[in-house]
């Protein structure tokens, strides 16, 4: 492993291949910054300059990419609540409240950015040293298991709840449930509620549902409050360290969160979204009334699923490269690239092709680090955004997310259902109904069914796999845990004060 | 503001210079056929058919054949929209090249988009990726037959994963394999993933014990000893894996190819339609071209305009019948 490293460090410690992830980092970010762009477009639109490359390089330039671009959406999701990739969606449950209501645009993107940093960092590590026995893991999570981290996932909603609004949560949740169930239906082939259209035989966008409900309903509740005055943001001019008390609260929170974050993103079947919004449910179901409460701006809320969506990103390279399994979209086009440039990644790529990847796990750290320090010198800049006038600043997110959803699918049936969805969505919004739960829903919906399906498939319909496997056994524990913690802590507490 | 705003304005304008992406060809070598290829791509950036797309337009710039190369992707309705599109604006398309795969058959078939092949000018397919039938490295089973014959006697305790929609290629094809060797074609256990990389994970969890996906997927975790190929959909055996038997070997004659090809807007003038041709079959025979062919694991399969016609109705054909023996069409086409 030692010569692996070194071999990676020769590698990767040119000029040239210095200056290449360097180039992919900055590229990816700002690609990652436009609202709706995500990595998967911004590694397509790289790979074909890639293609004169040696394969080192052109992996080195698409990774860093791939996390300038998860690093840059996170802007985005921050500054205007218009969350460029689906792994950023949990980032802007606080960061625009920070950003916004508590007016500390700059103390939000320097914790996402030290977050994203550290999340990376630490996940590399992990890689590093747990990679040939993590591919093993990774092959033993089958669907039931899957399905019952869907079923954990779902059994945080209450997290994403502002107190005694459980039962709107739990509402929006269902609606997010039910919207998961537009298109074709994997198990059986057939399509659901498309209307007979064309638009949805695959199913509503994850993306175009998060601007629609956070962006564009986000702009025109904007409107409607006109009168109220927020806090005026505090632009940083410089020195964007956080102070001793938010670096002391987020360590913790972050260490889990990457920790967790890392080996949902091995799982094929999961990733960085899923990460996210895991971390984020763990952070507010553990935290004592946080101040300020979790969705309001907590700087927890806004570290966990930072950190965990670089660690999960990172994490995605393990089936990736040691079994040449994509367990994501993005995933699949970095396998593609690779085959482009002659390498197929599988359980030999380690013996055959030592050199692509041992400079890919060192070039994890150096992208980590040019992130960092390429984005700590313009967040100033960039947190400058929140001064213009809302005149501009409205319409220019209107304009950015219809953009963004439209450059993903170049049909203007999106726009008229993000106008849709934006217009239903300002209405729940102004009678108390909140969003992210209907997100929650609607990402761990699609899922959810696909692996319950083929876990009842596998057993013949047999619910007995709930209970067949260790593994199985151990998610249930979890989530019966998870759902009594609040009877249990009452049980203590009633207990205590006697 | 301004320097967000600056940042925001070059990124989008670097997007967009990128989506359209032509390459700039310095040099127009003497044998160049065309100025411009605009290939429509039916699906999202870094699926089989845009790799495939930008692999030959690749070939076809770097070769000479092409002077300017363009990409549009236009993902939606399985493909259809990207049909209609080119059925539309069918006067403004004169440069453009359609990729497709037989998908288009089976979902013109199932009725997913109302147009077919038909409503195109076909131009050629360029390569197949063959359909394989694996298992893991530590199944029981070491030739396709005897995997039939566990089916045969249980059709319960052999779980076929597939990565493609109950009703798609992959469970077609294992469907009319177990068929031909004598089992009932539809009380197959098609196990559905979202993937072929999914599926393969499915397959090596021990979650299934049979998995049909498309070879070009298989053969890198054949080769390192992973899995197992039981049989392949080719016609013959191919030099890339001597070992690997064919169906038809086995003695069930099935070949099925999932080829990939280009078809052009309707309305094409005769002389831009015989130079459409001719690129498509000048690119096969370029070393670029074999380079990318060999890389991925594809077959050549090279079919022209009638040729390629005949081929694709005979194939609608198969596809139909096959898919009314397992009740997923009900009228007849």
């Amino acid at each position: 492993m030692i010569d692996g490293i070194l071999l990676g460090l020769t590698t990767v410690l040119t000029l040239y291949n210095l200056t290449l992830v360097l180039v992919g980092c900055a590229v990816g970010t700002i690609i990652g910054m436009l609202p709706g762009l995500g990595p998967i477009s911004a590694i397509a639109l790289m790979i074909p300059i890639t293609y004169g490359f040696e394969p080192s390089s052109g992996m080195i330039l698409l990774a860093g990419v791939y996390y300038g671009a998860i690093f840059g959406g996170s802007t985005s999701s921050i500054l205007i609540n218009a969350p460029g990739v689906a792994g950023t969606v949990a980032t802007a449950f606080d960061g625009y409240a920070m950003a916004g209501q508590l007016g500390q645009p700059g103390r939000a993107l320097a914790t996402a950015a030290y977050a994203s940093f550290a999340g990376g960092t630490l996940a590399a590590l992990l890689l590093l040293l747990t990679a040939p026995f993590l591919a093993d893991i990774s092959l033993s999570f089958q669907s039931a298991d899957y399905f019952l981290m869907m079923v954990l996932g779902l059994s945080l909603v209450s997290a994403f709840a502002s107190e005694g609004e459980h039962l709107k949560a739990l509402i929006m949740t269902f609606l997010g449930l039910a919207l998961s169930t537009v298109g074709t239906d994997l198990t059986a082939g057939v399509q659901r509620f498309t209307f007979g259209r064309m638009d949805l035989i695959d199913g509503i966008s994850f993306l175009l549902l998060a601007m629609g409900t956070f962006a564009l309903s986000e702009a025109l509740m904007m409107v409607l409050r006109r009168n109220k005055s927020e806090k005026a943001p505090t632009i940083p001019t410089s020195g964007l360290r956080l102070s001793k008390s938010d670096v002391n609260a987020i360590v913790p929170t972050i260490t889990r969160s990457s920790i967790l974050g890392f080996f949902v993103g091995v799982l094929p079947g999961a990733g960085a979204t899923i990460a996210s919004f895991l971390s984020y449910g763990f952070e507010k179901s553990l935290a004592r009334d946080p101040t300020p409460k979790f969705g309001q701006g907590n700087i927890k809320g806004l570290a966990a699923p930072e950190a965990a969506n670089n660690a999960a990103c990172t994490g995605s390279f393990v089936p990736l490269l040691t079994l040449g399994i994509p367990g994501s979209g993005t995933t699949a086009i970095l396998l593609g690239a690779l085959i482009a440039y002659g390498i197929q990644p599988g359980p030999r790529l380690i013996v055959d092709e030592p050199q692509v990847f041992w400079s890919v796990i060192v070039s994890m750290y150096l992208g980590n680090l040019f992130l960092l320090a390429l984005n700590l010198p313009l967040i100033p800049y960039l947190a400058r955004l929140l001064l213009m006038p809302r005149s501009i600043l409205i319409p220019l997110i209107m304009f950015f997310s219809m953009m963004g959803v439209y450059l993903v699918s170049f049909n203007t049936f999106d726009l008229y259902l993000i106008v849709l969805v934006a217009v239903s969505a300002l209405v729940l919004r102004v009678l108390g109904f909140p969003m992210a739960p209907l997100l929650l829903g609607f990402i761990l919906g699609g899922m959810l069914e696909d692996n319950l399906r083929r876990a009842l498939t596998v057993s013949d319909g047999n619910w007995t796999f709930l209970i067949d496997r260790p593994i199985t056994i151990v998610l249930l524990g979890i989530i019966i845990l998870t759902l009594l913690s609040p009877v249990i802590r009452r049980l203590v507490s009633v207990a205590t004060s006697r | 503001m301004s320097a967000f705003f600056r940042l925001v304005t070059t990124a989008s304008l670097l997007a967009c210079s990128l989506l359209a992406a032509p390459g700039h060809a310095e040099t127009i070598r003497s044998g160049q056929l065309l100025d411009e290829v605009h290939f429509l791509i039916p699906a999202g950036p870094g699926g089989g058919w845009d790799g495939t797309a930008r692999g030959i337009g690749e070939a076809l710039r770097k070769s000479g054949l092409v002077e300017r190369v363009s990409y549009e992707n236009l993902s939606g309705g399985g493909g259809g929209r990207a049909i209609a599109r080119l059925i539309e604006t069918a006067d403004r398309q004169q440069n453009t090249l359609l990729i497709s795969s037989t998908p288009i058959v089976v979902r013109s078939l199932q009725g997913i988009f109302p147009q077919s092949f038909r409503d195109l000018r076909v131009i050629g397919s360029v390569i197949a990726d063959y359909t394989a039938i694996l298992v893991r490295a530590d199944s029981p089973h070491t030739d396709f037959n005897s995997l039939a014959a566990s089916y045969q006697q249980d059709p319960r305790s052999v779980k076929i994963a597939g990565g493609s929609v109950r009703g798609s290629t992959d469970h077609f094809v294992v469907a009319k394999a177990m068929q031909l060797a004598g089992g009932t074609p539809r009380s197959i256990v098609y196990v559905a993933y979202d993937g072929g990389g999914k599926a393969m994970a499915g397959l090596l969890t021990g979650e299934c014990d049979a998995l049909s996906t498309g070879l070009s997927e298989a053969i890198e975790m054949h080769r390192a000893g992973e899995v197992r190929i039981l049989a392949i959909t080719a016609p013959q055996r191919l030099t890339e894996l001597p070992d690997v038997r064919t169906l038809t070997e086995t003695g069930l004659p099935l070949t099925f190819a999932n080829w990939r090809g280009f078809f052009a807007a309707p309305g094409l003038t005769e002389q831009r339609y015989k130079q459409m041709i001719n690129t498509v079959e000048a690119v096969v025979e370029t070393s670029e071209f074999e380079e990318i062919r060999s890389r991925n694991g594809w077959s050549r399969l090279q079919l022209s305009d009638q040729a390629f016609y005949d081929y694709l109705e005979q194939q609608e054909q198969e596809i139909g019948e096959l898919m009314r023996q397992l009740g997923y069409l009900r009228k007849v086409k």
